[in-house]
């Protein structure tokens, strides 16, 4: 018996029963659709975060004060110290100390509310060096950046955010207005262009005022002369990890401490950001994908309950089948092919599905779901693999049934 | 013996018998209990001849049905088909000797209820490996000889019972086989039915198909020309039927 009739005659098999045959289907569908799904949710949410992430800026290096790793004694947690000063940041811009850092920007950030006319709205106030737009690869919507002159001057000048500066005025070309912090009033230079968000905070609702403004007006004290965070850019993605040393070995020097592992800083670069993040979102998808794999298996335990339905209600046929002259064989030929159809074409359904949801719930669920053709090129071989395995077993019954008690039965 | 038989002579004598069963025996084991259905038959069956096997139930008819449809084999003893010793073939070799040697009549028709006529007899022809226009003008022309050339598309639900019986004897006769082996192919029929089939068989007999008929029926058995008493395992005496 040659293929085309095998294939002839599981269809008409298939077809005889089709309540049954979409059921064991749909068993087979969801479970590919799920897969295709989470496979897609995953790799889709690290293509976001990643892309979340480089939006912070490239080559950049960013120092926190603190240390994350405590290796003994009592040591201030991560970013609670204020162990790095605006000196630190100068000494890091010099060219002489570190040659593959091109620009440094020192942060020190506040949350301040600002008011305007009879708006008010909390938000980041970042005192920024003139560095900013470069380090942090910002760009301005409108209006002039903080200049060095500002800083020297210790200036009043504000530059907002998109978002910021719609809280406060309900649009974006408020260049001339002024806003207050404090009881002190700061004219709006420039508002920054939208950048999009990340997950840890939004880059379109800060505002940023001098170094020097910060530092003495708004949060003066004790702590006048720390920064928050020191972004440092290097001068190519290549520079990255000997800007790395460079910095980190600046800084041990400069606050007298000799082994590495006593540091009372933490340097992060975006490339650490981007694996950590990935590896998380790795890990959730590998669960979700197992969770989803489960019920393919659940599928494929239907299509060898089905089989084994079909084989024992054909047993008749099947004896019949024998006595005519088919070799054991072909008999399992057809209800392997029998079984195997039943798993590609809930695969071939699924996979339409899964793709549809992945063009669909992004809408709705507002992270994206990459689809890739080698996920549905996979899933596909992996449903008609199901329905093959799930059904060797039913099939090898059916052939190894002797025709006369397969022709007696009732 | 009628000498409607084609069969050829060859110097004066009959060929080798194309059935033939020698010292065949048959042990069933259930557990520790043992049954010997068959306890040495001789048989022998010649090309064109029309046979009877008759026997009370539990007679060893049945196992004699069984191993000459090559669906059983025997413990002891020997079986030639058509000069070939069944006996030696695996299980493989066997589904190809019944395709190509045999064509089965069954108490229950055993139609495949799905399927029109045509589709239910070019079933051994499709394990044949026969081409698919061929095979359908063979179907068609074998249901045309059991006078069913008008219900070719008919389902078996669509047909009466003794319809489904010629559809099943069109599908025994499709592939030319070397004998075709009935088993109580009346035993589901009402009697105007079973002289339907029972006539087709006589017209069958009489262009030179061997035909081996399992029956208890006695007025069944005496359409045959050569009547065989099975009891206990043996065969007890052969006598004619009618058709001798």
């Amino acid at each position: 018996m040659n293929w085309v009739e095998t294939l002839r005659t599981s269809w008409f098999a298939i077809g005889s029963h089709k309540m049954r045959s979409a059921l064991t289907v749909l068993g087979i569908l969801i479970g590919i659709a799920a897969v295709i799904l989470t496979v897609g949710l995953g790799l889709g949410t690290q293509k976001d975060v990643s892309s979340q992430i480089s939006s912070l800026g490239s080559n950049l290096l960013i120092v926190s004060p603190g240390s994350s790793t405590s290796s003994s004694g009592v040591r201030g947690g991560f970013g609670t110290g204020s162990t790095l000063t605006q000196a630190d940041a100068a000494a890091l811009g010099s060219k002489v100390n570190a040659p593959d850092i091109k620009g440094v920007d020192a942060e020190k950030s506040s949350s301040l509310e600002l008011t305007a006319g009879s708006a008010n709205w909390t938000t980041t106030v970042v005192g920024v060096d003139p560095s900013y737009l470069g380090v942090r690869q910002r760009t301005l919507e409108t209006g002039t950046f903080l200049t060095a002159q500002d800083v020297s001057d210790e200036a009043s000048v504000i530059v907002l955010g998109s978002e910021t500066a719609k809280e406060l005025f309900g649009y974006t070309g408020v260049v001339g207005q002024s806003v207050t912090i404090s009881s002190q009033t700061f004219q709006v230079v420039g508002v920054l262009a939208a950048s999009g968000s990340n997950s840890t905070s939004n880059l379109d609702d800060t505002a940023l005022v001098p170094m020097s403004t910060m530092a003495s007006n708004l949060v003066g004290g004790s702590s006048a002369n720390s920064v928050s965070t020191v972004y440092l850019e290097a001068a190519n993605a290549d520079a990255l990890p000997a800007a790395y040393q460079e910095a980190k070995s600046l800084l041990l020097t400069r606050h007298g401490i000799t082994s590495a592992s006593d540091a009372d800083f933490t340097i992060s670069s975006q490339n650490a950001l981007v694996s950590t993040a990935t590896s998380v979102y790795k890990t959730l998808t590998i669960l979700l994908t197992g969770i989803a794999a489960l019920s393919l298996l659940v599928g494929g335990i239907g299509v060898m309950n089905i089989m084994l339905v079909s084989v024992s209600e054909r047993t008749r046929e099947i004896g019949l089948r024998k006595a005519l002259g088919a070799p054991p064989g072909a008999i399992r030929n057809q209800f392997l092919v029998e079984a195997g159809t039943l798993g590609l074409t809930g695969g071939i359904i699924g996979a339409a599905l899964g793709v549809v949801a992945a063009l669909v719930l992004p809408g709705i669920i507002g992270s994206s779901i990459e689809v890739s053709g080698l996920a549905i090129g996979l899933s596909l071989v992996v449903a008609i693999g199901i329905g093959l395995v799930f059904g060797v077993y039913p099939a090898t019954r059916a052939a190894k049934l002797a025709p006369i008690d397969a022709l007696r039965t009732e | 013996m009628a000498e409607t038989s084609p069969a050829p002579l060859v110097d004066g004598a009959r060929t080798e018998p194309v059935i033939k069963l020698a010292a065949a025996r048959k042990t069933y084991k259930t557990g520790s209990i043992e049954f010997e259905a068959l306890r040495g038959v001789d048989l022998s069956i010649a090309e064109g001849e029309y046979v009877a096997v008759i026997g009370p139930s539990g007679s060893g008819k049945s196992t004699i049905m069984n191993i000459l449809g090559c669906l059983d084999t025997l413990t002891t003893g020997e079986y030639l088909l058509a000069g070939e010793n069944v006996e030696e073939l695996d299980e493989v070799e066997l589904a190809a000797v019944r395709n190509r040697r045999i064509g089965f009549v069954f108490q229950q028709f055993h139609l495949l209820p799905s399927l029109a006529a045509w589709r239910n007899v070019e079933l051994p022809l499709v394990y044949a490996g026969v081409p698919k226009d061929e095979r359908k003008a063979r179907a068609i022309a074998a249901l045309e000889r059991v006078g069913l050339g008008d219900r070719v598309d008919n389902k078996p639900g669509q047909l009466s019972g003794g319809q489904q019986q010629r559809v099943a004897v069109a599908r025994a006769l499709v592939t030319e086989p070397t004998m075709i082996l009935a088993d109580e192919p009346t035993g589901n029929l009402d009697s105007h039915s079973t002289e339907e089939v029972l006539g087709l068989f006589d017209e069958l007999h009489a262009s030179g198909r061997t035909i081996v008929l399992i029956t208890h029926e006695h007025d069944v058995a005496a359409r045959s020309g050569r009547i065989v008493h099975v009891r206990d395992g043996l065969v007890q005496d052969e006598n004619q039927g009618a058709a001798a």
